[in-house]
């Protein structure tokens, strides 16, 4: 019994540092400053629901959502990969004046070093 | 003995959740304290990937059932596999398109083998 | 990858899809996937599989600790105070060279601590990893060539 009650708590206990791993990834998402790094939070945020999915499973005995969480961890998969390819027909980084001008004038550099964030 | 092991096994899984839990938590922490994307990719990928897979083997071992778990084994599968393919991509997407490195980056030998045009 | 390790892996995938791991489903698995390769037997071509699926197996159990130690790795520099960072990319020399081994390669290094690869040269010689801590290239790249490349060399050579 003593197990028992350990277990629920852990469960809970997951649900919520899960919740806050969601709201600080949602953060993320919201602050940018770049599509990449949106695309790398939602990405994440992905991960964290089939995580989400995957505890609810367990609470609840319904062993259906393991289907659940595969299915959206392909859709995830696809979404980043159209995510990727669209960054790379955008053919520029320059988002919210992230990137200054003449960014691309320095070409050979081999070391990056310039920076304006 | 038999609800010896049974107590065994599910302060197994408690123990799977909370730690598959806090990986996700790491990885959403290294989202918001790392500098520029790369890096961040590199918590989403590994942290993130290790979280999900983790809780949802948990799903699996909870289940108690061989032919779920073999599913939600190949769901941990997939994760591994396809988290690596979805980090390259963005990774290439975004250091084509000309996304900067952090200014403590001290190399790099992809844009001084393939310059920005 | 030989035929017959490649027919039992697809009937454990069976198995696992199908969702019923009794003995006779894993018989029909076995048997759906044995014709799925004979549609394909010109790619899969079968000399002593036993050695081959032992270093595979090898190469799994590496891989394995490799991202247990990554996940580690990322949460103990995450949580650190300080971060003091040395990122950077690298240029890897690649000895394999069939483009199964490179993607193999590259995933494998993408879940390994501290590194991700981001791209490979037109001529497949030299694969571009970013690393989280770039302080010492050579000594990474040395780790790469002598571990998971070797394996893969081992596995599928």
């Amino acid at each position: 019994m003593m197990a028992e009650t350990l277990f629920n708590f852990a469960v809970w206990l997951g649900l919520a540092i899960l919740s806050v791993a969601f709201l600080l990834t949602v953060y993320r998402v919201v602050k940018g400053p770049t599509l990449a790094d949106r695309v790398v939070a939602l990405d994440m945020l992905v991960g964290i629901v089939i995580g989400f999915i995957a505890i609810i499973a367990v609470k609840t005995g319904f062993t259906l959502y393991i289907d659940i969480a595969i299915a959206l961890g392909l859709v995830g998969f696809l979404a980043t990969v159209a995510f990727a390819r669209f960054i790379l027909s955008r053919q520029t980084a320059d988002e919210e004046g992230d990137k200054a001008d003449g960014a691309r004038a320095e070409t050979a550099s081999h070391t990056n070093t310039r920076r304006v964030r | 003995m038999a609800d010896f092991f049974n107590s065994l096994f599910l302060l197994a899984v408690a123990i799977i959740i909370v730690a598959g839990s806090l990986f996700s938590l790491v990885a959403a922490i290294g989202l918001n304290r790392l500098p520029d994307v790369f890096t961040r990719m590199h918590a989403a990928s590994k942290a993130g990937t290790v979280g999900s897979g983790l809780l949802l083997l948990a799903a699996g071992l909870h289940a108690g059932e061989l032919s779920i778990f073999f599913r939600a084994l190949a769901g941990f599968l997939f994760f591994i596999l396809t988290a690596p393919i979805s980090a390259h991509l963005l990774a290439r997407a975004a250091h084509e398109v000309g996304y900067r490195l952090h200014e403590k980056t001290v190399m790099d030998e992809l844009r001084r083998d393939r310059p920005l045009e | 990858m030989t035929a017959l390790g490649l027919n039992l892996l697809l009937a454990i995938l069976w198995i696992a899809v199908s969702g019923s791991a009794t003995f006779v489903n894993f018989l029909f698995g076995f048997l759906v996937s044995a014709l799925a390769i004979g549609l394909i037997r010109e790619q899969a071509e079968g000399v002593s599989y036993l050695r081959r699926v032992r270093f595979i197996l090898s190469l799994t159990i590496l891989f394995f600790k490799e991202l247990a130690l990554s996940a580690w790795k990322v949460a103990t520099l995450v949580l650190r105070r300080d971060m003091d960072l040395k990122p950077g990319i690298f240029a890897f020399p690649l000895t394999v060279d069939r483009d199964f081994e490179i993607t193999l390669l590259a995933n494998l290094i993408t879940l390994t601590p501290g590194t991700l690869s981001v791209d490979v040269s037109e001529d497949r010689r030299t694969l571009y990893v970013h690393a989280i801590d770039c302080s010492d290239p050579e000594g990474t790249k040395r780790d790469i060539a002598e571990g998971f490349e070797r394996k893969i060399m081992e596995a599928f050579r």
